[in-house]
């Protein structure tokens, strides 16, 4: 790698997007920045990306980042459909999938839900700030219970949590992390490129205009306060050596599918990220505490991804051809026979 | 003997749904198109899996008409629950074939209709006692055996028709030919015929021809034009659309060697999410569709105002059944066509195909990829539940010649020898811009997709002559459109200044309707409307015609609206509408009655 060039041999400005329109401060604007390091670093290819979003502040970002990729600003909490559709025309794709919590927990639920069921290879994105910002910040279904508005008002109704619905559905990927933990975030987004099926990141972001005060359970204050880090992650591109050190028994290896490695370097707690079972009774516990448990929370690496499952041929299908895709004029003869058997 | 009682009835049968009286209807219906007389058959089942009374009408017709009959001759009546209605419904002068045990004891009987009571119950018992839970389909097919014998259908044509409906497994023919016989010994043994109704061999009409559902033919257009990936969520009608066309794909898109299919088929959680699946595999390139019927595309709305505004192919097949709301859901109707044109909030108009044969329901499947990709656009395919999932007699499909027309797609190559592009500039001044598509590798290739304002070089823009330009570009798109979609066609004569306009499986009642007014004396001319937005020979026919009767399946006159928005105002005065919307296929009556009352005493309207 040259100096300043990418393993692709391109430049960090490529990775760069149009300027944020989105408020000072704000949290997603800081996970635009870890993106743009991670997709960087990683070396995607911009004429592969599909920058795909829904509705909302969150679905905004697409437009910060690599300005050079194809973008796909759709419909509120619709995304996943239309990013279903897109890695079906053209498996070569990296899908990548942007949301919001409005977007995904609520209008989105049930496309989010489905995606995951099906293991649509795609890294998604949620940019949780448990309220709606376009809208002036009214609770999103992410808010916690007793959380507060800015007004005051607290909120009754249970929470969804979207990584331990995650799990629940199948999902073969699920990390969770803030968006001010960039020595986090940024391997997670690399392992997830890396990882063959929907990998979920739920990224805590702060409102700073409407979720920032004493109240808020996804304020700075409050997530730093109660950020319970599961471990730091390295991320190592496949095909490389692993040099890093490390002591045996802190540190968790996680081999993806293309080859690369996740390395999950433990803090304080035995934690298995392939565990479905321990990994929901993680989320739990810490909601249960009011704390956010981030890292990677589960992993599962042997799933096949919907294109796999399609048995599709390795050919983008946007790219076939009469000749390929017509019944030959033979069997045709044969259907059209009259009056017979078809 | 009544003199068209040759080649000329209808014969309906009354059974319960699920008693397996299918098979043995389309074998009676193949066996007399063998005979080489043209038969439209029409189910008329319920929303219902079992239980519920279900018909079948076979329409034999020696002159060719295609549409429902309004009433019925023979009546094979196997529905206690039904017996009066259906024997009620017989036109005078019918014949009624049915289980001994019917009608109960005391039933004064209509004393203008013949009779043949067959114990169907007790043949099945004492000839199938060992069959079991077949039992009840073999004694369908006792029935085909006694109006094999009554109409003189010789049993070796019911025996190729068995093959037909059977695939010709050996075993499954012999058993219900033994049923079959059975009927016939019955007849023969026991009734004597004293009805005019019969069938006899005649030739030329239908030589060549095959039976088809439109959703089949619809199924094969979307393989031939290179349907590659479909998205649906079941719906009846609609269903078995997507079901033939994984059927097709099974058996033509599968690599022997590896396995690998061209092809991918999502069933989505719902309509939306169908909608999704197709217009991002279409902004990605691939050819997409979905198939649906009223309920659904009033769940894509949001996706297909994206897709027309965005600017994305896809592919959208209406099959209509009855509405609002949930319906009927096992009746057809030519409800949709309004809503359809205008699918979303905001100014909006897609392009509509409207498909009024088998042959249609297919060529235009392949028409709409094209189109869709021409034009940047959903494309919707509206056909209907009749033409959807009855099987009709049909030309064999023409096998396409060309290519894929896969509009405005700039390459690589393309964009490196040019200076810029902009994804929505309209260069060549026909609405329509260039378009690149996700994996291009070129760094000017890349633009952003968005439902929100957008200017020529697709960045977000809310200034109001920005808006406005490019909903006036969008505007000159369907102005194109207008001569890209399929023609009217139009038979015309210039002796009379009286027409017909119609669309679709209304076509069919309009042939007998205007048949029948031309013995009455009065010549009609017709247009038959194929696509929206509507082609610049509409408004050119009804110039040259004092009164225009619209005629279609649904309350409010839908098309007939459309035209009174989109004609000049001096030829709206022009139009008569004429609607059917009880649920079953519109007949010719539903056109001839309104009409000649309105041709003695034409209403006064303000021109």
């Amino acid at each position: 790698m040259t100096a300043n060039l990418n393993i692709i041999g391109l430049a960090r400005e490529v990775y760069k997007g149009l300027p944020t329109t989105l408020c000072a401060g704000c949290g997603h604007n800081s996970i635009t920045n870890h993106l743009i390091k991670a997709l960087y670093e990683y070396g995607v290819e911009p004429h592969k990306l599909a920058k795909m979003s829904g509705i909302g502040c969150s679905s905004k970002t697409p437009a910060y980042f690599v300005e050079q990729a194809h973008g796909f600003n759709g419909l509120h909490g619709r995304m996943p459909s239309a990013a279903t559709g897109a890695k079906l025309a053209n498996r070569e794709l990296v899908v990548l999938g942007i949301s919001g919590d409005g977007d995904t927990a609520s209008i989105g639920l049930g496309q989010y839900c489905h995606m995951i069921r099906r293991n649509v290879d795609c890294t998604y994105i949620v940019e949780n700030n448990g309220c709606y910002g376009l809208t002036k910040g009214q609770f999103s279904a992410t808010a916690d219970v007793g959380s507060t508005q800015k007004g005051g008002k607290a909120n009754e109704y249970s929470t969804i949590d979207v990584c331990g619905l995650a799990i629940e559905l199948g999902a073969t990927f699920v990390a969770r992390s803030f968006s001010g933990d960039g020595k986090q975030l940024v391997p997670l987004l690399q392992a997830a490129f890396s990882h063959r099926g929907t990998a979920i990141l739920d990224v805590i972001s702060p409102c700073v205009t409407f979720n920032d005060h004493v109240g808020s359970t996804k304020s700075y204050a409050y997530v730093k306060e109660h950020d319970i880090v599961l471990h730091t992650a390295d991320y190592i591109a496949g095909g490389r050596e692993i040099t890093v050190d490390y002591e045996p028994g802190t540190v968790r290896d996680v081999e993806l599918e293309d080859g690369a490695h996740v390395l999950l370097r433990k803090l304080d707690v035995d934690y298995d990220p392939t565990d479905e079972s321990s990994a929901l009774r993680t989320i739990h516990e810490s909601r249960e505490r009011g704390e956010f448990v981030t890292g990677l929370l589960y992993v599962d690496t042997h799933q096949q991804d919907l294109c796999a499952r399609e048995h599709m041929v390795k050919q983008p299908l946007a790219t076939l051809d009469e000749e390929t895709l017509r019944i030959g004029r033979e069997d045709w003869d044969k259907m059209m026979r009259p009056l017979t058997e078809t | 003997m009544p003199a068209r009682a040759v080649n000329d009835f209808t014969i309906r049968v009354a059974t319960v749904n699920g008693s397996g009286s299918q098979s043995s209807n389309l074998v009676l219906t193949n066996a007399i198109a063998r005979l080489g007389i043209p038969v439209a058959p029409k189910n008329v089942f319920p929303s219902n899996i079992e239980g519920l009374p279900t018909w079948f009408d076979v329409r034999i017709s020696a002159l060719g008409y295609q549409c429902r009959a309004r009433h019925f001759d023979v009546l094979v009546a196997l529905n206690a629950a039904t017996w009066q209605q259906d024997v009620g419904g017989v036109k005078s002068g019918g014949a009624v074939v049915h289980e001994e045990v019917f009608p109960c004891k005391g039933d004064t009987l209509r004393e203008d209709l013949s009779y043949y009571a067959v114990p169907f119950t007790a043949l099945a018992k004492e000839h199938f006692a060992d069959k079991g839970d077949l039992r009840k389909y073999l004694m369908n097919m006792i029935y085909v055996g006694v109006v094999a014998q009554l109409l003189e259908i010789p049993l070796s044509t019911i025996e190729e028709a068995l093959r037909t409906q059977f695939r010709s497994k050996a075993a499954a023919v012999e058993l219900n030919m033994s049923a079959v016989r059975i009927g016939v010994d019955y007849v023969q043994q026991n009734l004597e015929k004293h009805d005019p109704w019969r069938v006899v061999p005649m030739s030329g009409k239908i030589d060549g021809l095959l039976f088809m559902e439109g959703n089949r033919a619809a199924a094969l257009g979307c393989v031939m034009g290179g349907c590659t990936v479909a998205a649906w969520y079941p719906i009846t009608p609609s269903s078995s659309l997507c079901e033939y066309f994984i059927q097709y794909c099974d058996r033509y898109r599968v690599d022997p060697q590896t396995g690998n299919r061209s092809v991918a088929v999502v069933q989505a959680e719902d309509e939306l999410a169908a909608a999704g699946i197709v217009f991002g595999a279409g902004w990605a390139g691939a050819r997409a569709m979905t198939s649906t019927s009223g309920p659904g595309i009033s769940l894509m709305a949001e996706y297909a105002g994206y897709g027309y505004f965005a600017e994305v192919p896809g592919v959208i097949f209406d099959v209509q059944r009855a509405g609002p709301s949930t319906g009927l859901p096992t009746r057809t109707m030519q409800g949709d066509l309004a809503f359809a044109y205008t699918l979303s909030h905001g100014d909006t108009k897609h392009i509509v195909l409207l498909p009024a044969t088998v042959a249609e329901a297919y060529e235009f499947a392949m028409a709409a990829f094209d189109l869709a990709e021409r034009f940047q656009t959903p494309v919707f395919v509206l056909s209907d539940l009749d033409l959807g999932m009855n099987p009709w007699l049909t030309p064999p499909l023409q096998y396409p010649e060309g290519s894929f027309d896969r509009g405005k797609v700039l390459g690589a190559d393309d964009l490196a020898s040019m200076k810029s592009w902009g994804r929505y500039r309209d260069v060549d001044k026909d609405g329509i811009g260039y378009r690149t598509l996700p994996g291009t590798n070129h760094p000017a290739a890349g633009f952003f997709t968005r439902g929100t304002g957008h200017d020529e070089e697709a960045r977000y823009s809310e200034m109001p002559d920005v808006w406005e330009r490019n909903l006036d570009r969008l505007n000159r798109k369907t102005e194109t459109a207008r001569t890209a979609v399929p023609p009217p066609v139009v038979s015309e004569k210039k002796s009379t200044k009286v027409a017909i306009l119609a669309y679709g499986t209304t076509h069919h009642a309009v042939v007998e309707a205007r048949d029948f007014l031309r013995d009455a004396g009065v010549e009609v001319n017709y247009l038959r409307v194929r696509a929206l937005p509507l082609p610049p020979e509409v408004a050119a026919f009804i110039k040259r015609h004092d009164r225009v009767y619209v005629v279609e399946q649904n309350r409010d006159g839908q098309l007939y609206g459309i035209l009174r928005t989109e004609l000049p105002t001096y030829l709206i005065g022009r139009l008569q509408s004429i609607r059917h919307y009880n649920g079953v296929p519109i007949d010719a009556h539903a056109i001839i009655d309104p009409l000649l009352a309105e041709q003695r005493e034409p209403a006064v309207v303000a021109e």
